[in-house]
């Protein structure tokens, strides 16, 4: 069945650049938000989003279905994907 | 500046401090190229793996190298965004993991005014 991933990240970010790869190259369809290109109300918004699942607010950020992944945890992510 | 002069004039200097590149060159460019967005957005060449404010007093402990590069490689063999680790990384004595983020949650907000 297909999952819901959404990447929190950093357009700087070489870990949630490999998260992104990564992603890309099973073919996962994932949903991305750099933060850093965020401003005013909306990286507000975001911000109170990560830190309600992720309270290091560190980048990335991935969220499969309900299940948080902080970091780009290869092994985690796979095993969320494939659950 | 460009990436490769970055590269090589950090290189000596760091490594006489005992750290050493991340094998990776082609991670490690990318690092490079990504302190150099950073210099040219922020004023400053703060970590490229974290989220900064742009205020130098603010991001001070994030500026490159961070202020938790040395905790960081002295438990897990790499500092957090993997720039710089040591000879057990290298060789593979040491696993290689996510390491977790050392920064306080509560610096990073009130860089950004959010506390």
């Amino acid at each position: 069945m297909s999952k819901d991933v959404k990447v929190f990240a950093l357009s700087t970010c070489i870990h949630c650049k490999h998260c992104k790869e990564f992603l890309d190259e099973r073919g996962q369809e994932y949903e991305c938000v750099y933060v850093d290109k965020l401003t005013g109300d909306e990286r507000k918004q975001v911000i109170d989003e990560i830190k309600k699942v992720n309270p290091t607010l560190s980048f990335p950020t991935v969220i499969v279905n309900q299940k948080v992944i902080v970091g780009f945890d290869k092994a985690e992510i796979t095993q969320a994907l494939e659950e | 500046m460009d990436a490769k002069q970055l590269f090589n004039m950090l290189g000596p200097i760091q490594a006489k401090k005992g750290y050493q590149f991340n094998p990776d060159t082609s991670m490690t460019m990318d690092l490079m190229e990504m302190l150099l967005v950073n210099k040219e957005r922020y004023g400053h060449m703060a970590c490229p793996c974290r989220l900064a404010s742009g205020n130098y007093e603010m991001d001070k402990d994030i500026v490159c190298p961070c202020a938790y590069r040395e905790p960081d490689v002295a438990e897990y063999g790499s500092c957090f965004c993997g720039l710089y680790v040591d000879q057990r990384w290298i060789d593979g004595t040491i696993p290689h993991q996510v390491v977790p983020e050392r920064r306080p949650p509560e610096k990073v907000l009130a860089g950004l005014g959010l506390e």
